[in-house]
């Protein structure tokens, strides 16, 4: 049981990273990795958001859903409980770290909108993930999420004193960089097959 | 009986909501692993109902208690400031958005009501009063083009056909203008301008409009000459002129441009111009814009953005005779003995202001030619006289 939590961990950090294999929640990504002191608080923010939704969701849906047959409703509520929860985190980063909460701006709300805040309790609700398990796949995903934010940040603060060519300053060389990155992600797939 | 039409009522509804959708299923598809259901019965839809009103009622209520709990007190003040802004969200107060600079007036007692750049007076004066600070003198800043090398003063190295853009023309060899230094003329400024305060003039020179612009900086940073510069509204003598070449080549390729024969330098009576690489450059924090430099320049390369000045009138009953005046008239234009009332000879006074300046009686007025109410009374003698 516990190799199994292991193995998710790992895939979900590694193998098939949120952001350089499946593609996920780019916009954060870009959107908060000018800077590295953004993308280390978004990494927290992030990560804890997506445990916390995910075990309410996970709660949710094992007791409410599955009993009473909704499961078409999954996004729905899914979403619905992780704006909740942001909003909520919102409102009270705003009054015990309002330098992070003004550093963060406008990235903090558009964490609902993450695609993979929804992903991982989809995937949980799907896998018929216990509770240990679901855990580890947001855990797992958080981290995968601010190793990417971090290597994407320390990259593009060096950007700044690059000679990118006028065309491609900015979003398309993050593009190309993360396309790179992605590559080089590749060479963990088959490690463990999940 | 009513729980008869109440069964009956149920089961008519499920089977039409039934049959609607088997029809409806297989034109659409059901995916993202939704078992299709063959009756779609009445409590399903219920229970959905219900989880999803109890959800929004709890979360709604959690939601409330967090706000009131961690509650942020904001100043109204600051709001109101916000909304006496523009909202453009320029930058040029050097705060991050309008809603920065908004709290910083209001919280840091450092901070003058007046750096909104494209509110100007009306908010600096509306800030003030909001916060209680004083709203000092507003010193707009405006782009000013550095060349007066228009078509018909300044040659051109080749027929340039091509993108009538200055971005692309000066992808050819550096533009076709003979002159590195100067405007060419393709209106890339007026087109960066987000106020529309640029239009081109016939001889191809942008001409900026002292109402319109704000001094946002956009046609500085398009213009790929860097021809235009930012500059205080008040400091209205400047040297149009940006070349670096020595002067005989700039007398072979434009007719106003900066020779560097140090006239204005040696003119100047508050030593404001300085000679460095071949240009001449009038430091403004020196500059009294008197306007002696403009008369004595050869070619014509400074520029007076005053277009009529006014000239210096003595009023008898306030003049001591004390001829401080005369000694510092540049141009020699006051007359009159020791302890005698002076007087202007108005046709060489060139509107200096120096005079002005020196009088300790405050005996002198600066008068404009074409009037307002404080000078009619001046006016009228300047008139007579």
């Amino acid at each position: 049981m516990f190799e199994k939590v292991l193995t998710i961990f790992i895939a979900s950090a590694l193998i098939n990273n949120f952001v350089f294999s499946r593609y996920l929640g780019l916009c954060i990504f870009f959107g908060v990795t000018k800077k590295m002191e953004t993308s280390i608080g978004m990494s927290f923010t992030f990560t804890a958001v997506m445990m916390i939704g995910a075990a309410l969701s996970w709660f949710i849906y094992t007791y409410v859903m599955v009993p009473f047959q909704l499961g078409f409703l999954k996004i729905v509520i899914f979403i619905g409980v992780v704006a909740a929860f942001v909003q909520a985190a919102d409102t009270i980063m705003k009054k015990v770290t309002p330098a992070l909460y003004y550093k963060l701006g406008i990235y903090l709300a558009l964490i609902v909108t993450n695609c993979i805040i929804l992903a991982v309790p989809l995937i949980n609700a799907e896998e018929h993930y216990s509770l240990f398990e679901s855990m580890a796949l947001a855990l797992g995903s958080g981290l995968g999420f601010s190793l990417a934010l971090i290597i994407m940040a320390s990259i593009r603060e060096k950007l700044d004193l690059a000679d990118v060519p006028k065309s491609f300053q900015g979003l398309p060389i993050s593009f190309v960089l993360t396309g790179l990155i992605a590559l080089a992600f590749l060479g963990f797939s088959g490690m463990i097959t999940l | 009986m009513l729980e008869q039409i109440s069964q009956l009522l149920q089961t008519a509804f499920s089977h039409v909501l039934s049959a609607f959708i088997n029809k409806l299923v297989p034109l659409v598809g059901v995916g993202g692993s939704v078992e299709s259901v063959e009756v779609v019965e009445i409590k399903t839809i219920v229970y959905a109902v219900a989880l999803l009103a109890v959800l929004g009622v709890i979360f709604g209520i959690a939601l409330a208690m967090v706000a009131a709990r961690f509650v942020v007190k904001v100043d109204p003040k600051v709001e109101q400031v916000r909304e006496t802004l523009p909202g453009a969200n320029c930058g040029a107060c050097g705060f991050a958005g309008c809603m920065g600079y908004a709290e910083a007036v209001v919280g840091n007692p450092d901070v003058a009501p007046n750096l909104c750049a494209p509110g100007k007076s009306p908010v600096a004066a509306k800030i003030a009063q909001i916060t209680g600070k004083a709203a000092g003198a507003v010193d707009p800043k405006i782009a000013r083009v550095f060349c007066q090398g228009g078509r018909s003063k300044s040659q051109r190295k080749f027929i340039y056909s091509g993108v009538m853009d200055c971005t692309a023309a000066v992808l050819a060899a550096g533009g076709d203008k003979s002159c590195d230094f100067g405007c060419l003329g393709y209106a890339t400024c007026m087109r960066a301008c987000p106020f529309g305060a640029i239009t081109m003039s016939d001889d191809s020179l942008p001409l900026i409009s002292k109402e319109k612009c704000t001094a946002c900086g956009k046609c500085v940073a398009a213009c790929p000459k860097q021809v235009i510069e930012l500059g205080l509204m008040s400091k209205a003598v400047v040297i149009s002129c940006h070349s670096k070449d020595k002067g005989i080549d700039v007398k072979k390729k434009c007719q106003v441009g900066c020779i560097a024969c140090g006239i204005c330098v040696r003119t100047c009576p508050v030593e404001a111009i300085k000679l460095d690489n071949n240009l001449a450059r009038i430091d403004h924090s020196k500059c009294i814009t008197c306007g002696l430099c403009i008369k004595k320049c050869p070619t014509g390369a400074i520029h007076d953005y005053i277009p009529v000045r006014p000239k210096a009138f003595i009023h008898a009953d306030k003049c001591a005779g004390i001829d401080v005046c005369a000694k510092v008239c540049p141009v020699s234009a006051i007359s009159g003995d020791v302890k005698a009332v002076h007087k202007v000879d108005q046709s060489k006074c060139i509107g200096c202001g120096m005079c002005e300046a020196r009088c300790p009686k405050k005996a002198i007025e600066m008068v404009q030619a074409s009037s307002s109410s404080a000078g009619t009374h001046a006016q009228k003698e300047m008139a007579a006289v």
